[in-house]
């Protein structure tokens, strides 16, 4: 415990929500406290921090309970507005993935598929309460005798409907340019040929690893703010790597940490949810995150006083180098450069655009804040840590600013 | 003095009249090409700019739709629906003429210039979430 000048828990920041005396401010108010104030006056007076994401995360999916039909039904195939969702689990439990796209879907036979509408418009549909038209098929057993059901349902007809997203929120991510002399299209957008533009995807500053680089307080069991509803995460997402390599902020200069997260979808916004047509690539669903930081220490109102231009992230080639999988970069920039319009890569001077909406990034950090001001939402300890970096050590990476 | 980018769509019979010309020798107006576009069933598409003095601009106008020209001013015809658009800058690296645009880099709002609009169509297909609408863009 010597280790910290300041040392509050989650239990006493709670009690102080309870009597409407915590302060709570979000991650871009953080960075000129932490600026006027210094670390450890910053650590005596914030109490939380709050972050925010918008941006599209393929690796999401809804699981659907819709209840047992009249004879019953052990639906194996399932569609929700003819778009297929895994129906090899129990009989009318169903996953639907964000990525899966309409039967029929002409995909990229003309390329660049629109794909106009799949499981993340699904998911999307159901949250604004919208009917959705429900298939299944069943090869008919004697406890299940039904072959084919067909209905119009809406959330409220589910018994369950669960956002669980196998990694969302990514810390950080790549910067992607195309060399090559055709226009690609990705999941990073349109690239146009000759480097003539570059693309990112992270709200910086704002987004919630960025804040708490080394999951010292995002964990499993971590109240979250999923779009729009309460959420959990509920594990490290796919793909966690905690030990990609670090700038002198403790910063992975690309993807690294991710989080599983789930959530009831019933509590959700369409404002906060949306299903996505990426031109040439498929369907996705953009996901808004909220996720608070308790300033448990001066450490941790270090880390969420972080800055744009002290993020930094690898530029990658997704013309040439990427598809086939070739470990090469273009060099690193960080977010200040990316948000303000340019990078320079070589002698080329490329504009930038971004994936990930830091406008809705920020209003999500906001509401956030705003329900736990109003003693809306707690904070919760994590029951266990994620996969934890080798390279933390208590106040390794503030010393390098004292 | 008056500047604006106009689609006119010109009907079989017509599409082998000199109109532009006519515009810039008779009504003292000057224009600049955008796109032009001849379709299988000899249907002319036209995106101009068009500029010159509010009284030569308003007879050159007239002087179209006498012609059985169509005219649509792109300004009118492209919106953003703002309930849809979460700002997440796909449009963005498509767009020709910067009409979307990133102006306020600490909001990092997407908007939406409409006299720099030419009517490509190009941020129609792009956008994820289907919040930008073309009228009449075929």
């Amino acid at each position: 415990m010597d280790e910290f000048k300041v040392n509050k828990t989650i239990e006493e920041i709670n009690e102080k929500i309870k009597n409407k005396e915590a302060v709570i401010v979000n991650a871009e108010e953080m960075i000129d406290i932490v600026n006027k104030k210094g670390i450890v006056e910053a650590a005596k007076s914030v109490d939380v921090v709050t972050t925010g994401t918008f941006g599209t995360m393929c690796s999401s999916g809804a699981l659907i309970n819709f209840g047992h039909t009249k004879p019953k039904i052990k639906a194996a195939k399932v569609w929700l507005n003819d778009v297929e969702a895994y129906g090899a689990v129990a009989a009318v439990d169903a996953y639907i993935g964000a990525s899966a796209v309409k039967k029929e879907d002409p995909l990229n036979a003309v390329h660049p598929g629109r794909f106009e509408y799949g499981g993340g418009h699904v998911i999307e549909d159901l949250i604004s309460g919208k009917k959705i038209r429900l298939t299944a098929q069943g090869y008919g057993t004697d406890c299940y005798p039904s072959k084919e059901i067909e209905m119009d349902i809406t959330i409220n007809d589910l018994k369950e409907a669960t956002l669980l997203n196998p990694r969302n929120a990514y810390q950080n991510y790549s910067v992607a340019i195309n060399t090559t002399d055709k226009t690609i299209y990705t999941y990073m957008g349109v690239l146009k040929p000759h480097m003539a533009n570059a693309t990112y995807s992270s709200a910086g500053q704002l987004s919630p690893l960025m804040n708490d680089p080394f999951y010292l307080t995002v964990g499993i069991g971590s109240r979250i703010l999923l779009a729009g509803g309460e959420g959990y995460v509920i594990y490290h997402g796919t793909q966690h790597n905690p030990n990609e390599e670090r700038n002198k902020r403790g910063i992975p200069k690309t993807g690294a940490g991710a989080l599983a997260v789930i959530g009831d979808m019933k509590q959700m916004s369409e404002k906060y949810i949306k299903g996505a047509s990426i031109l040439g690539y498929g369907v996705s669903l953009s996901v808004g995150i909220g996720v608070p930081i308790p300033i448990l220490n001066e450490e941790l109102a270090f880390f969420t006083s972080v800055k744009d231009e002290e993020i930094d992230a690898y530029i990658f080639d997704y013309g040439y180098d990427y598809p086939r999988k070739i470990d090469n970069n273009y060099g690193l920039t960080n977010y200040k450069q990316l948000r303000d319009g340019f990078i320079t890569v070589g002698a080329k001077k490329i504009p930038t655009t971004p994936l990930s909406s830091y406008f809705m990034a920020a209003e999500i950090a906001e509401e956030l804040k705003k329900r736990i001001s109003d003693g809306k939402f707690y904070l919760t300890k994590p029951s266990a840590s994620l996969p934890l970096s080798k390279d933390y050590k208590p106040m390794k990476y503030p010393k390098n600013y004292l | 003095m008056i500047s604006k980018k106009i689609m006119l769509r010109f009907p079989k019979e017509n599409s082998n009249k000199p109109f532009t010309s006519t515009l810039s020798r008779e009504y003292n107006l000057t224009f600049n090409i955008m796109s032009a576009e001849i379709f299988p069933r000899q249907e002319g598409r036209l995106i101009i700019e068009l500029s010159g003095d509010d009284k030569d601009f308003e007879q050159g106008i007239d002087y179209l739709k006498e012609n059985g020209v169509s005219i649509q001013f792109i300004e009118e015809s492209i919106t953003i629906n703002y309930n849809k658009c979460y700002h997440c800058g796909f449009c963005l690296p498509v767009c020709p003429t910067n009409a979307l645009l990133i102006e306020d880099r600490n909001t990092m709002k997407v908007e939406l210039h409409k006299k720099e609009c030419i009517a490509c169509g190009y941020c129609v297909k792009v956008c994820p979430v289907k919040a930008i609408e073309l009228s009449e863009f075929a």
